[in-house]
């Protein structure tokens, strides 16, 4: 699919004016106007785009957007089926699915793009010492990384969470102290690359400091990729946190949130169907778009890949 | 446009047909909505015992012509438009992908420019050398691997039975090539066609190997087809020259005449940018400009651009490739050039 | 070979041990009072009764010894003692990280034959109606997290069809479910790995010298395509495999498969530390145990790796 539309041609013999990004620092300018064309010109990648806008607009518009407060509860009118008043129905306590389900997206945006903000700062910090650096600490931070890389995402999450509570911090927080690893080891081998490059030898041969090196030519090089990767995974850390949701350890069960809803919804199997699979809808449409938007960034970055 | 009739007539020296003859060769690649027009009409022809070399920069075609005569074409994108390649008198594009694969190796090989990608990283290299045995002639894992260390002696790689099974990353980057020219010479081609063997070496390396492929070339009396973008490796052991610009043939000459009297001013202009001693101190000359865009090859000769000597004749007509004469009007045995303007660029 | 497996080895050291000082944190620090749990909340609580308690679990020591006997214990296989049941927690874990692992078994075939299948004819056939529709098969599959996957699939093949039981018994017939379920994305996602591998792989000097020699299509495509971009898949099946066998816990929640991943949200209800803390170690250790299985595989396949 995305290939169609972004794929490279195969090393036909062309001359080499039709080459871009190869050289990063030269021409930056014109390297992100490359990089924003073929994004753009990339369908998926746009629909991915407008997806996470819907998202975050709904987000921010919930209070007008949702028919009813999320939380209040008419158990005069449990479990209705959609239509009517209830557009997607009501709960077993008599609450509107839909502004639920509405609300449930401040949740999913605010979850998933702290806990990524989290495991980048993190992870960027500790890699670009770990890879600039060396010797030891870039062992000493490596092991690190090794370890927390060791716990599975969930696992590791759920132990955080059992020491902090339930809620939204510690979600956010576990989440984001199980990912870092990942981030920290790419950047630190991003900028072993990076720092290997004729034009990092460059700078070095016409006498730029160390600390400029790093700043100008090192950093900018080796976080572009760190941070597109970080993009996609702000896909998996809602997931990761609908998740913990449904199985009673994310954020508090009578919040508006989907994998509580889901995970509502599940004893209502094959009689009340809409409670999950409506929240259902909403976490996989919300996935695809991280989707699409990762494919589409790291194309847009690197169209050799594909 | 170059047409059969003005094409070098190059028989074999006993009249036979040459070893190969490439006849009006057009490959193109297409990708998605445009198309690269790589090699427009090339003709060449090798005798056995003969070496060809075939000069140009990159993106000239002259990779691309041997890929399409070894069958090795990324197809797609690549597809040969048109022509017609004689190996041993058969037209090899017309035989079904089985029997031209029956060629390859066997008959004709073919040495790329860099051995370290070009040789498999998780295979060792005992095993790629006996893989020609065990594919052509049906030997035995056992049998192969004693012949591929026979190889190995043969293009004089120390301590061949120790180093059989080791793997490419392993060696030198000069043995690495040797190994590339055993694997080609294994089951003793009639035709060998060599794509920069020395270019991705150092300078004391390729005149190691350059001497090992055509000693061995002697030996076996192979047709080579030396792909070069170097005079320099071109003078010692070519007979003679093909010089390729923007998938076109624009001159042949035996080889120390195209040194001495250049027909092209193409040629002229490569053979001006060499360095030499003699001339130390001076400001070394460059073509100007820059190899054509081959999906947008400029109209009348491709090089008009860059020619000093261009007249408006250039920007509308191909110059077709024309027998070269003499002062007295005589055909210069084995020359042609393709430029308007061959006489002045000869004499001047 | 040799140094590179001590060097592992080190590292691997290194990972347990900052992993068991995480989980031996753990063990201390979360909260519900296992000596209240145990002593029950009709019993008087005779502070008699709980130091008691407290001296059986060893909890009146040092945490520094604690921490000791902790490892020490760790490495005879000793989990400790849960406080349900009083049984030692190595002895209720044993047959449920079984169940774990035929399930995980399962799972990882299913991503083999499907994803590595899917992904080389994808690569073989690019741009073809094949490729086009496993790129937009596999991305949509990514798409759907298995707290979703699962409750389709039981939705659709136990309470609508009625051909897989709702209450898994451990026989095959209850472990397709949930097995598919948990192979549906790996299996997209290896599907996606092996096709852009082989598309690399396909455009290697080594692949056209293949083809120069005059091999026959099938030694070219399995003896030096296939080889060379199995690599990558392989690794990212170990690291997927040792993730399984930690415990699926959405899936194994969603299908009531006994094994490790469902004995961990129950014991998080029951706040039975003990089993919480055996099933994080064990999926840890599994985790870096596989990872290391893997690193060695790399080398194995790769003479580059193993040599350098």
């Amino acid at each position: 699919m995305t290939e169609l539309v972004t794929g490279t041609g195969e090393p036909a013999p062309a001359p080499a004016a039709t080459q871009p990004g190869a050289e990063p620092s030269v021409a930056r300018v014109s390297q992100w106007a490359d990089i924003r064309h073929r994004f753009f010109a990339n369908k998926l990648a746009v629909v991915g785009l407008a997806i996470i806008v819907v998202l975050v607009l709904t987000a921010l518009l919930a209070p007008v957007l949702a028919p009813y407060d999320p939380l209040k509860q008419d158990l005069t009118a449990t479990l209705q089926a959609p239509g009517g008043k209830h557009l997607l129905g009501t709960d077993a306590l008599g609450r509107d699915q839909l502004s639920r389900l509405i609300y449930g997206s401040r949740i999913a945006v605010v979850v998933g793009l702290a806990s990524i903000l989290v495991a980048l700062t993190i992870g960027i910090v500790l890699g670009a010492l770990a890879g600039y650096f060396g010797r030891w600490v870039d062992t000493v931070i490596m092991r690190a990384a090794d370890i927390f890389f060791a716990f599975p995402l969930l696992i590791g999450s759920i132990v955080i969470i059992l020491l902090m509570g339930r809620g939204v911090l510690p979600v956010v927080l576990s989440l984001g102290i199980f990912q870092w690893a990942t981030f920290a080891r790419l950047l630190r081998s991003q900028i072993l690359s990076v720092r290997e490059m004729d034009f990092v030898h460059a700078a070095r041969a016409l006498g730029a400091g160390r600390s400029r090196i790093i700043r100008k030519h090192i950093l900018p090089n080796s976080v572009t990729s760190v941070l597109v990767y970080g993009t996609s995974n702000v896909g998996i850390a809602i997931v990761a946190e609908a998740s913990l949701s449904y199985l009673g350890v994310g954020v508090d069960p009578e919040v508006a949130e989907w994998g509580n809803m889901i995970s509502a919804g599940r004893g209502f199997m094959g009689v009340k169907d809409f409670m999950w699979t409506y929240p259902s809808l909403a976490i996989v449409i919300t996935a695809l778009g991280f989707i699409l938007l990762g494919n589409g960034l790291r194309d847009a970055l690197d169209p050799k890949l594909r | 446009m170059t047409s059969l009739e003005t094409a070098p007539a190059n028989a074999g020296p006993d009249g036979t047909a040459p070893l190969l003859e490439v006849r009006d060769l057009h490959v193109e690649f297409k990708v998605r909505d445009s198309v690269t027009k790589a090699v427009n009409g090339v003709n060449y022809s090798v005798n056995a015992g003969e070496t060809l070399a075939v000069l140009g920069e990159s993106g000239s075609g002259k990779s691309v012509t041997a890929q399409a005569i070894m069958g090795i074409l990324d197809s797609p994108p690549g597809r040969i438009t048109k022509g017609q390649i004689f190996f041993q008198g058969q037209d090899i594009l017309s035989l079904p992908e089985n029997e031209r694969r029956k060629l390859r190796g066997a008959r004709m090989a073919m040495i790329f420019q860099d051995a370290l990608s070009s040789l498999n990283p998780v295979l060792s290299v005992g095993f790629q050398l006996g893989e020609m045995f065990r594919a052509h002639q049906g030997l035995t894992r056992k049998e192969a691997k004693a012949k591929a260390i026979e190889l190995m002696d043969r293009v004089r790689i120390p301590a061949a039975r120790q180093r059989v099974n080791d793997y490419p990353h392993q060696f030198s980057g000069g043995m690495r090539q040797r190994i590339m020219i055993a694997m080609a010479l294994a089951l003793e081609p009639d035709l060998i066609i060599a794509d920069e063997p020395t270019t991705a070496l150092d300078v004391t390396v390729q005149a190691q190997v350059m001497d090992l492929l055509a000693e061995l070339q002697r030996e076996y009396n192979m047709g080579l087809i030396l792909i070069t973008h170097d005079l320099g490796v071109v003078a010692d052991v070519a007979d003679k020259i093909a010089v390729m610009y923007a998938g076109r043939i624009v001159e042949t000459a035996p080889v120390h005449e195209l040194y001495k009297r250049p027909a092209h001013p193409y040629t002229r202009g490569l053979l001006d940018s060499i360095p030499r001693l003699d001339q130390k101190g001076q400001e070394l000359y460059a073509i100007k400009g820059l190899p054509p865009n081959l999906q947008q090859i400029p109209p009348g000769c491709a090089f008009n651009p860059r020619c000093a000597q261009a007249r408006d004749i250039c920007r509308t007509d191909v110059p077709a490739l024309v027998p070269v004469t003499g002062e007295d009007g005589t055909e210069l045995p084995g020359r042609a050039s393709a430029c308007h303007f061959w006489k002045e660029t000869l004499r001047g | 070979m040799g140094r590179y497996v001590v060097r592992r080895l080190g590292q691997l050291v290194v990972v347990v041990l900052g992993a068991t000082l995480i989980l031996f944190a753990c063990l201390f620090v979360l909260p519900g009072d296992p000596v209240g749990q145990i002593a029950g909340s009709d019993k008087a609580r005779d502070p008699a009764v709980i130091e008691q308690l407290h001296k059986q679990y060893g909890l009146d020591k040092p945490l520094v010894v604690q921490y000791g006997t902790y490892v020490g214990k760790l490495v005879t296989g000793d989990l400790g003692t849960d406080y349900t049941q009083s049984r030692p927690v190595a002895e209720i874990l044993e047959p449920k990280l079984v169940n774990t692992a035929k399930l995980a078994v399962f799972a990882i075939a299913i991503d083999i034959v499907i994803g590595v299948s899917v992904g080389v004819v994808a690569a073989m056939r690019r741009y073809s109606i094949w490729d086009v529709s496993a790129t937009f098969v596999t991305t949509l599959a990514i798409g759907v997290p298995s707290i979703v996957l699962g409750m389709l699939m039981q939705r659709l093949f136990v309470v609508e069809l009625g051909w897989f039981p709702l209450i898994a018994d451990g026989s095959f017939k209850s472990m397709v479910l949930p097995a598919v379920t948990l192979a549906i994305i790996d299996a997209a996602l290896v599907a996606q790995l092996a096709r852009s591998t082989m598309l690399e792989v396909l455009r290697a000097d080594y692949v056209k010298t293949a083809v120069a020699k005059g091999l026959s299509r099938r030694t070219i495509l399995f003896r030096h395509i296939l080889r060379n971009s199995v690599i990558p898949v392989v690794t990212y099946l170990g690291i997927s495999f040792g993730t399984l066998l930690g415990g699926a816990i959405i899936t194994e929640t969603i299908f009531n498969w006994n094994g490790i991943g469902l004995a961990l949200i129950q014991a998080i209800q029951q706040n039975n530390n003990p089993i919480i803390v055996g099933v994080v170690t064990i999926s840890v250790a599994i985790f870096v145990l596989l990872n290391l299985v893997v690193d060695l595989l790399y080398a194995a396949l790769d003479p580059r790796i193993r040599l350098s």
